[in-house]
Parts: structure tokens; C-alpha cells; sequence
């Protein structure tokens, strides 16, 4: 049976969560005009007044925010609440630009927990479940997130961070966890070392995981479900937005629920920034209803995906997002074509490489090379020279029809690549432009 | 009886075969025999050692992809037309081989022993003992 963390507004009609959704649109905008001056200029510039705001149709009127704005208005300029209001601030790690810091008061934070407790509802969990969070705590979302999320369901939680691989399997083993939280590559890692120290799935007591804040295939979903044992679940999060939780997967496993009550979710042509028709491909915008002291309205996400309605087996009636192939930062552009590293990690796995990979981009005489370096494992080695050879030729050429250009392929030994206790680092861009 | 040989995937970048025989030396185990074959990408080590599981877990350990392959040793006296004289009997039973490498023959200075690698190890030692060739046990290779 299903169960869910706050069944009335998780199974609520669409006409409801709409109705839901426009109150709080419209307060939201009339708290921002009057707190946030940042956005209200913005609004004045577009010729926009809180009144032209009456329902989630009028939505579109509104101006957006993008990261940029995050940066220029940095640290304060978007702060909704006086900070004597607000209790925490979370921060991204800031690799592409300046730090994202996002500010929460109590009741930030509760809705933010709601949501994470949702997606461990919805992964199984119940107050008799033993979640390990090895996700990052600090100023990172993921561990206060989930951890957060976790309490609120009743779990057993063990805040082991990220880091200290062995004792994280020590602690699942001698604590019988069941619910594993962690970003889906150090997943991969805990199941390589799990098996190194010869856990097969029986021996581990794991049932679920719930995996995000990265991009990751479905070849590596089956790949961790096959190791551990488990049902590895999505989850997706923007620290902007709150952190982990905004939107989560179900016993469906196929697309993650995103929390309309709280977030409205919009597909914008990137270019154009018009919005698209439901169904269509395009950057991910969402404007956060509930949220007092960090009130993103209308944020450009950078991330492509697809939203869907159809009718869901688990109950839940809020509308579906395709897994992201990846943050438009993620995407590579080689030789005029875009590239996802997600593209190159589903040809690996499906060619029977594991997901220990990285891709080098480089520019030699004018040209972009890509190179995918891709660690050998016991069951793709063989003595015959020729095999060996053959196998790396069919990887040459299911990236080829997967990404419509040439990569080289170097096998590397294994454990060459550094395994990653967070985000993994995917791509060195070596291209000097 | 065949013999084991081990199969190292190597990396191709220098140092890596180094790091190789480093690990083996630092765990005491003799190579009877290597042979190296290599792509433009990346290469596979063939050893011949006196302690097979001990190499083959040391190797795995340390991070290195190693398989088992089974070969034939067969000893042949170290002079002119000594090979030549052996693959008659290849020839002969219609022995196909794959590679081969050659080691000197320790103590006995006038011997050598010939690796061979065929596709149907069981068959082609069957029918070479059949036409009257030697060929080495695990325990011989390891004795030498």
C-alpha cells in the first residue's frame, strides 16, 4: 500500500492545489513588492503591480529571476524577512561563480523538512525505518535536508555525513539501516566498496535509497538497485528554492512529483522565455509560493526537462518532471553540439563499463576533442588483446549514435579516477576560450 | 596440465608497468616469465610466477585487473632448431596458436621453456601428449 506523509494536499485534484496555489501566488507578490525593493523594481520595469496578480494564470506577467540576479543582489538584496526573522542560512558550493546564499526563517525550514519527509514517505519509509544521511551537512542542503526530513517521519537517523566510506557501511550494517540518503555517485562508490569488502545485496539491510543533487542515468539507478539490493529513488532540489525536496520520486519510479503546494512549476524556451505548452522540453522555472525570507518568484533553473499530468500510480496528483539530463551549466557544447554527461554515462553502462568515468574536453588545432576516460573492471578485461579492442571500438561508436560526434575512449586502471563522497567531478574542460 | 598465466590490464602511461612489478617484488613473488602486448592505448602484461593465487590477490589488492588464462609450458632443448622441431608437432595435429613467448630454463642452461596460448587449451594438450611432447605441470613451472 501507498502511504504518504500529508495525503490531503499530496492527493488533492488538480483544481484544488490551482486554487491553493493563486491564494498564495498573490499574497506571495504582494509580500515581496513590499519587502523585496530587488524584485519590485523588476516589476515596475515590466509594468507589473501586485493587482494584475489574481491567479496562477496571470503568472506569466511576472519578471524573472535568474542567477544572476542572485549574484548582483548578493548577500541581502533578495532577503523577504528581517534577519532577526531568520533562523539558518544554507549556501551552494559555488563552483560556477559567486556562492548562493539562501536565508530561511522557521517556518522555511518546516516546509522545507515537509518536503524531504515526503520523499522518504514516498520511498517507504515510516517511523520504524533507520535512515542514513550521508549526504554533506554543513551549508550544503542535502544533509540538514534529508536529516530534517527524516526527523519528521520518526526515523532513526543517523547523521553520518559524507566521507569515512567504511564506517558508513559499518554504521548500515551494525544499525541495520534501511533508507540510504546520499548523491547518486557516492552511492555507486559505497556499493563498489561493499562489494570490495564482499557485502553482497543480502548482506546489507538497505531497502531504499533516495539519491540526488546531481545528474544520473537510469543505467545507474539499475546498477546501484543491483548492487545494494535497493529501490534507488530521485530526488530533486535547488538550494535557491530551499534544498533537496522541491520535487521527489514515487513507487513509480518515473518522474519526480514536484511539491505544487509550494512550488509552481513552469517549462520556458530558454531563449525566447516564453512559456511552453505542457509536454514540451525546456528550462525548468518555479516560483516558490511559500517561502518568506528567500521568495524566488519565477526562477530560471537552467535545468531541461519536461513536466507531465498524467494520472500516476501511486495516487499522488502533483505533477511529474522528467529526470533533468542535466543543469544547463552541466552541458557541454563540442564541435556546435550539446553534449550531457548523463548522455555519455548511459552508453557506458549500457556497454557493461561502470559509472567511474570522466570526460575531457580539449581544443587541439582549432578542433574540440572529447575524450572519455572510463576505468577497465574485472568482468570487461579479457587476455585477448583483440576483444579488449573490439569492446572499446562498440563504445566508440555508442557514443557516436547516442551524441551524434566522435569521442576518443581511453581505458584507464582502476581506482585511477578519485571516487567522490559528494558531487562527482565529471568534465575537465581543458578548452582555454 | 596446463598452467596459469596471469593477464594484467595496464594503463598506457609510463610508470604503470613499474607500479606493477613493484607491488609483485614487495610481495616476494619470481617471475618465471612476462610478455608484454600493447595497443596504441593501453597493454596487457602475461607473467609466469611461481605463486599464482598469492600474485593474483596481491594484484587485485593493490587495484590492478588481472585474469587467469590458461597455457601450455612445454620445454624444448635451447639450440638451433629447437622450436623449429615442436611446431612440427603443431603442425602435425593441427594446433592453432595464438602467442607465444619463451623463457630460458633456469638451472638447466640448455633448455627452454615455450608458452604457448591455443584456443582449446584441454584439446591441443591431449593431442600433443598423444604425439609424444612434455608438457609442464603448475608444480614444474613453479620448481624452476
Amino acid at each position: 500500500m501507498e502511504h504518504y506523509y500529508q495525503p490531503e494536499i499530496e492527493c488533492a485534484p488538480y483544481e484544488e492545489i490551482r486554487k491553493i496555489q493563486s491564494e498564495k501566488l498573490v499574497k506571495q507578490v504582494k509580500h515581496v513588492w513590499d519587502n523585496v525593493p530587488y524584485y519590485r523594481k523588476k516589476m515596475e520595469e515590466k509594468g507589473v503591480t501586485p493587482e494584475d496578480i489574481k491567479s496562477v494564470d496571470d503568472l506569466h506577467k511576472l519578471p524573472f529571476l535568474s542567477k544572476a540576479d542572485l549574484r548582483e543582489a548578493y548577500p541581502y538584496g533578495l532577503l523577504g524577512k528581517p534577519l532577526k526573522d531568520c533562523v539558518r542560512i544554507q549556501s551552494t558550493s559555488g563552483t560556477t561563480g559567486k556562492r548562493v546564499v539562501a536565508f530561511y526563517t522557521q517556518h522555511d525550514i518546516d516546509l522545507w523538512e515537509d518536503c524531504c519527509a515526503r520523499a522518504i514517505v514516498a520511498a517507504g519509509g515510516t517511523n520504524e525505518d533507520v535512515c542514513q544521511v550521508s549526504y554533506g551537512y554543513g551549508l550544503f542542503t542535502g544533509g540538514p535536508g534529508l536529516n530534517g526530513g527524516s526527523h519528521k517521519v520518526g526515523c532513526l537517523t543517523i547523521p553520518t555525513s559524507s566521507g569515512n566510506t567504511d564506517r558508513q557501511i559499518m554504521f548500515i550494517k551494525d544499525l541495520n539501516a534501511t533508507i540510504l540518503c546520499c548523491t547518486p555517485s557516492y552511492a555507486a562508490y559505497l556499493g563498489e566498496r561493499m562489494q570490495e569488502m564482499g557485502y553482497g545485496p543480502d548482506d546489507i539491510p538497505l531497502k531504499a535509497g533516495i539519491f540526488g543533487a546531481e545528474a544520473w542515468s537510469q543505467e545507474m539507478r539499475e546498477s546501484i538497485e543491483k548492487t545494494m539490493g535497493i529501490k534507488a529513488f530521485d530526488i530533486y532540489g535547488l538550494t535557491e528554492l530551499s534544498g533537496p525536496g522541491v520535487a521527489f520520486e514515487c513507487s513509480a519510479q518515473s518522474g519526480m512529483h514536484i511539491n505544487e503546494d509550494h512550488f509552481i512549476a513552469e517549462i520556458i524556451d530558454p531563449d525566447t522565455e516564453e512559456v511552453l505548452p505542457e509536454g514540451s522540453q525546456g528550462e525548468l522555472v518555479f516560483t516558490a509560493v511559500d517561502k518568506e525570507a528567500f521568495p524566488m518568484i519565477r526562477y530560471r533553473t537552467r535545468d531541461i526537462c519536461r513536466l507531465t499530468r498524467e494520472k500516476c500510480s501511486c495516487g499522488r496528483t502533483h505533477v511529474k518532471m522528467a529526470k533533468p539530463m542535466g543543469r544547463s551549466d552541466d552541458m557541454l557544447i563540442i564541435r556546435g553540439v550539446n553534449v550531457f554527461p548523463s548522455q555519455i554515462e548511459t552508453v557506458l553502462l549500457n556497454n557493461g563499463y561502470a559509472a567511474n568515468y570522466q570526460i575531457v574536453v580539449d581544443r587541439v588545432n582549432n578542433t574540440d576533442t572529447l575524450d572519455v576516460q572510463v576505468e577497465m573492471t574485472p568482468e570487461m578485461f579479457t587476455d585477448n588483446l583483440g576483444e579488449v579492442e573490439d569492446r572499446q571500438k562498440k563504445l566508440v561508436e555508442g557514443l557516436k549514435s547516442m551524441l551524434g560526434i566522435k569521442a576518443k575512449v581511453s581505458l584507464l586502471a582502476p581506482k585511477s579516477i578519485t571516487r567522490s563522497e559528494g558531487k562527482a567531478v565529471r568534465v575537465i574542460d581543458k578548452r582555454k576560450i | 596440465m596446463s598452467v596459469q598465466q596471469i593477464s594484467v590490464f595496464l594503463e598506457n602511461k609510463p610508470g604503470t608497468l613499474k607500479k606493477m612489478t613493484g607491488v609483485l617484488a614487495s610481495h616476494g613473488i619470481d617471475m618465471r616469465a612476462t610478455s608484454l602486448a600493447e595497443t596504441k592505448d593501453f597493454g596487457i602484461a602475461r607473467l609466469i610466477v611461481d605463486d599464482v593465487l598469492s600474485a593474483v590477490s596481491t594484484l587485485k589488492e593493490n587495484d590492478f585487473v588481472a585474469s587467469l588464462t590458461p597455457v601450455l609450458a612445454i620445454e624444448i632443448p635451447d639450440e638451433a632448431g629447437g622450436l623449429d622441431k615442436l611446431l612440427d608437432k603443431f603442425t602435425d595435429e593441427s594446433v592453432n596458436i595464438e602467442y607465444m613467448y619463451a623463457f630460458p630454463g633456469g638451472r638447466n642452461t640448455d633448455r627452454a621453456v615455450m608458452i604457448f596460448r591455443v584456443a582449446d587449451t584441454k584439446a591441443a594438450e591431449a593431442r600433443l601428449t598423444g604425439a609424444g611432447v612434455k608438457v609442464l605441470t603448475q608444480e614444474e613451472i613453479s620448481d624452476i
